[in-house]
């Protein structure tokens, strides 16, 4: 049993760790509280990656080239990948894949709202990953740095599978404005729906965001809600501009004095709505992950019983 | 010849270095507008053929060689179809990974052999308004009916449960590999190309299916319940896969191409193996006849391809002046 005073000394030497930007390593001591935080932020994020396979997912059946196909195929597979090593990374925090599903299944843990948006044209595709993709990499982007290792390297891989995908999602929205006039209507209609969800996947504001302050003096953030969102936009607008879109922000503009562009005001009744569980896709979202993983027990539980024979044998 | 595979991911900008060096993924994101060719490498369209020499060897028939290739493509295309119906419903996050591989394995044979029936008799392919950049692949994909392929009937049932998928990959893998094992040696080297790298993804295929087959059948009764069900349920359409077509026949003799029938005894041989390793009896299963003796090969089909290839095929066709 660890004494008041051995804690003491624990959690000294952990402190000690984050100030000077060391990794905590899943056998070191760490308060409880950085554990479950840590547990809340990295499940939160692996479910993202499978819920996000949904939307995608939606147009693998309908890719209009068999090269967009492999592609698209290809990605959402990836986003399986990631969704596993982030749950290996929070199965050494001492909580099984299965446990974290059930708690994805039940509304307990939350995944990024943008996956609660509906995906309705074939455009979508490539303005998810140019937006919500190259979003994710801003917001990713710190966390390679955060001070939880198996975190941080699993974020170093899929940050670099992130930024592959953005720009594949960039290109295919490139190569649908050289086509026809529909297309570049289609890419428009889609860049005016995914924007402002886009700007919502870093989260509330500052002022209305209470877990930022104790997370970044962990090092588990490294950066504000509020911050991240100002890069994301700072880095968008002239890619809009090359792309030829236009963002549909009337108060979108350069302002000198803050180096910055200044933007319009998010609708934050609907982020709230939507990070509720009253977005538009949340429910179906939700029911389709749930019913694969209901479909898929028989097979689990065979495998399982398979193993316990060959084990046996 | 390329191996029509989406190459590995581009890494010039994103470094895998410790913590300290972390400050480089951030040009991850900023390095999008950098004008460099190979900036999202592998989603330029390349012809899949491209470099490869397509002339049709001496003796064979152009339109033969071409109808023979939209079978085996018309296959890999529709059964990749089914197969990546999976993806994000899988039992688990490994099988949805698994069986996305098997979907895109037979999706790049898919494109490397409608290219080649395409090259080998430009007749094949449906014509498109002058001014479409559509490629023949997607040509022959997205602009031809149901009645135009030519895939068996096994490939386009519409998807069960999960040991239904495996024992379909089962059945379907078995007998393309011991067809593209003997193709590669086909006198026109385009098709050996193809299948010598298909030899390697369907060896895999083959032995995904049959391990969970196998554990399927072995693990608990409801699961040797079902997959033994869905066995009885796809061998009235094994017989289908060996009869041979015309085409076939006329591939054959010129030495291009494999008549089915020929692997019939080594295919049963392989299937009879898997059983017995399961303990699964084989099913008594008179074939499923067709219409008037046609069956897949000869463009006649269940029901369910034409709804498969009208929501495969929307997009593509709402714009027949694309540019994807």
């Amino acid at each position: 049993m660890t004494s008041a005073v051995d804690e003491a000394g624990l959690e000294s030497h952990f402190e000690a760790t984050i100030a000077h930007k060391d990794r905590i390593e899943p056998r070191d001591w760490m308060p409880e509280k950085y554990r479950r935080t840590l547990v809340r932020q990295i499940a939160q994020h692996a479910h993202s990656e499978i819920i996000g396979m949904q939307p995608e997912g939606n147009w693998i059946s309908r890719a209009p080239s068999l090269r967009r196909k492999a592609i698209l195929l290809a990605k959402v597979q990836d986003e399986a990948g990631h969704g596993l090593y982030l749950y290996s990374a929070t199965e050494t925090l001492g909580v099984t894949r299965t446990e974290l599903t059930e708690r994805l299944i039940s509304g307990a843990q939350k995944y990024s709202s943008i996956f609660n948006y509906p995906t309705l044209s074939y455009a979508d595709v490539g303005t998810i990953g140019w937006l919500v993709d190259g979003a994710a990499i801003c917001n990713q982007v710190p966390l390679c740095r955060t001070s939880f290792g198996p975190y941080g390297r699993a974020m170093i891989r899929i940050c670099k599978e992130e930024s592959f995908h953005q720009r594949q999602g960039y290109e295919l929205l490139m190569t649908m404005m050289r086509g026809t006039d529909e297309q570049r209507a289609m890419v428009q209609e889609s860049v005016d729906r995914f924007w402002w969800p886009s700007l919502m996947m870093f989260g509330p504001p500052d002022d209305a965001s209470p877990n930022t302050a104790q997370s970044m003096a962990w090092g588990i953030k490294t950066h504000t809600n509020d911050e991240l969102r100002q890069r994301f936009v700072d880095m968008t607008v002239p890619q809009a501009e090359a792309l030829g879109v236009t963002l549909p922000d009337p108060d979108l503009a350069w302002n000198e004095r803050r180096q910055a562009h200044d933007f319009g005001e998010i609708d934050w009744d609907e982020f709230w709505r939507v990070v509720g569980g009253d977005g538009p896709c949340n429910a179906q979202r939700v029911a389709h992950r749930s019913k694969a993983w209901d479909d898929g027990a028989w097979v689990r539980e065979a495998a399982s019983a398979f193993a316990r024979k060959q084990e046996a044998a | 010849m390329p191996d029509g595979t989406v190459p590995e991911h581009s890494t010039e900008t994103a470094h895998a270095g410790p913590a300290a060096h972390g400050t480089d993924h951030d040009n991850a994101y900023a390095g999008l507008l950098v004008n460099d060719a190979h900036w999202a490498f592998g989603t330029d369209f390349e012809d899949p053929l491209a470099g490869v020499d397509t002339t049709v060897p001496d003796g064979v028939e152009p339109s033969v060689l071409a109808a023979y290739c939209l079978m085996l493509g018309d296959d890999a295309l529709v059964a990749s179809e089914r197969i990546s119906e999976w993806c994000s419903r899988a039992p688990d996050l490994e099988e949805d990974i698994a069986l996305a591989n098997i979907a895109l394995d037979l999706l790049g044979q898919a494109r490397l052999l409608l290219a080649r029936a395409a090259a080998a008799d430009p007749s094949v392919v449906p014509a498109l308004p002058g001014d479409s950049p559509v490629p023949d692949e997607d040509r022959l994909a997205f602009f031809r009916d149901d009645r135009q392929f030519r895939n068996v009937r096994l490939a386009e049932l519409p998807n069960g449960d999960f040991g239904e998928t495996i024992t379909r990959i089962l059945l379907l893998s078995i007998w393309r590999l011991a067809l593209f094992e003997r193709l590669t040696g086909s006198r026109d080297a385009v098709l050996a190309a193809v299948a010598a790298k298909g030899v390697k993804e369907l060896t895999y295929h083959r032995d995904f299916a049959g391990r969970w087959f196998l554990t399927l059948a072995q693990g608990t009764d409801e699961s040797r319940r079902r997959v033994t069900a869905a066995l009885t349920d796809l061998m009235p359409y094994w017989a289908e896969l060996f009869g041979t077509h015309d085409v076939e026949a006329a591939a054959a003799a010129s030495g291009v191409g494999v008549d089915p029938g020929q692997v019939a005894g080594e295919a049963d041989a392989v299937l009879d193996q898997v059983l017995a390793v399961s303990g699964v009896d084989r099913p008594e299963a008179a074939p499923r006849a067709g219409v008037r003796g046609r069956t897949g090969r000869d463009g006649l089909h269940t029901e369910a391809l034409s709804r498969l290839l009208a929501e495969t095929q929307s997009v593509a066709r709402a714009h027949p002046r694309g540019r994807w």
